[in-house]
């Protein structure tokens, strides 16, 4: 496995990559780059072997973030996120960088209904719930839905 | 529905007898016994073993007790999966009872989520109640049903109440009869070979000829690793479901165990 653990877990969207950008999506690498997580989707630097654009696409997802009720948004709300990425590790690059405490609890959701469980992956979502080419999922300082 | 019932009481009432032991390296104030106990296939581990903890806590110091948490020959048991399933995934070819270690110490928290209360394991329980039906029905039924019609099933589940829960789960086990099943079968395949986690996609129940599809076409689709040449997954597979196959769980997915047997 090439595939470095520390790789850059979740990469903001760039534009023209997936066929829906309905919502332009605002790049801000730097602010991604400043917390240690961020890069453009397109390079996947320190990544041998994943020249092949085709490859790049199975392996990441796009995934659109949305804020529910008073918790703040994210200017980037478009990633390109690893398939084997979990629910617990898109939880935590979120709290990051939003700046909550480790302590605050985050809610993420799937079709505005359910809650996954913290280890399940977001590829084996974006399998079943996905559409347009992208997983839709909500997140909320507090529970949302039931 | 009806012709079924005798395979939902079956599965419902499925036991495993188990045999806890407190981990070697736990200090105590007297020598502490093991426990046994039968335990509900369907149900969850944190959620059926108070007896369990307060039985090894008499022997312990307060100041010893951390958060519970269980152990199968050396593999960390995830209380969030049916205990079933942990059955047929670590442990189908031991001699029963299960043995099962208690901790109270060192919580791995790589490898399981925490349990701090009966809330935690109802929030996830109702969580797959709602991802199955949002495969099934587009959530349709779920939504429809009330506030204490969700808190029956999770009621039913948690007092062992067959009648109370499927009083509700029937109606999530229904489709209308101009369709001829759900819109997709909600099912997680576990595999004892490997690391990953389980494998779930989209499956409808019916081919495009229109012939029912069946467990070995879902496999076929879904993990065909395991089953190639056709007369190797004869011997070395057995697809366990609930330990049988029954085609519905009490959480409303189908949980499909994918053990290697045979050859040994």
């Amino acid at each position: 496995m090439a595939e470095a653990e520390e790789q850059a877990p979740v990469s903001p969207q760039s534009e023209g990559r997936s066929g829906a950008g309905e919502e332009a999506p605002e790049r801000t690498p730097e602010s991604g780059a400043s917390l240690g997580v961020g890069e453009p989707a397109t390079s996947p630097a320190g990544s041998p072997g994943t020249e092949d654009p085709a490859g790049d696409a199975k392996k990441k997802i796009d995934v659109l973030l949305k804020a529910v009720g008073d918790t703040p948004i994210m200017k980037t709300k478009k990633w390109a996120v690893e398939r084997t990425r979990t629910i617990q590790g898109l939880c935590d690059f979120i709290k990051k960088f939003l700046k909550l405490m480790a302590s605050e609890q985050l809610f993420i959701y799937v079709n505005q209904s359910f809650a996954p469980s913290p280890d399940q992956e977001v590829g084996t979502l974006y399998e079943c719930f996905g559409s347009d080419g992208k997983l839709v999922l909500h997140y909320c300082k507090s529970q949302a839905w039931g | 529905m009806t012709d079924d019932k005798d395979v939902l009481r079956d599965v419902w009432f499925g036991r495993i007898p188990t045999c806890f032991t407190l981990y070697q390296d736990e200090i105590t104030e007297r020598e502490a016994e093991p426990y046994y106990l039968l335990l509900p296939r369907i149900s969850y581990l944190t959620l059926v073993t108070d007896k369990v903890k307060k039985h090894f806590q008499k022997v312990m110091r307060q100041e010893e007790v951390n958060e519970i948490w269980f152990e199968y020959e050396g593999t960390p048991l995830k209380w969030h999966y049916p205990i079933g399933l942990l059955f047929d995934l670590h442990a189908s070819n031991t001699a029963l009872p299960w043995s099962i270690t208690v901790h109270f110490k060192n919580f791995p928290e790589k490898d399981l989520l925490h349990c701090h209360s009966k809330d935690v394991i109802e929030a996830h329980f109702m969580a797959c109640i709602k991802e199955a039906d949002a495969l099934k029905h587009k959530s349709q039924v779920i939504n429809e049903m009330q506030k204490k019609d969700h808190k029956q099933l999770w009621m039913g589940l948690q007092n062992d109440k067959f009648e109370q829960f499927w009083a509700i789960n029937r109606k999530l086990m229904e489709y209308p009869p101009e369709d001829s099943g759900f819109r997709y079968i909600p099912f997680r395949i576990y595999q004892a070979t490997t690391e990953r986690p389980f494998i779930q996609k989209l499956f409808r129940p019916i081919a495009s000829g229109g012939q029912l599809h069946t467990l070995g076409d879902l496999l076929k689709d879904v993990c065909p690793s395991a089953i190639t040449p056709e007369e190797a997954f004869q011997q070395s597979l057995y697809a366990l479901c609930n330990g049988i196959w029954s085609g519905e769980a009490e959480n409303n997915t189908c949980r499909s165990c994918a053990v290697p047997g045979g050859a040994e």
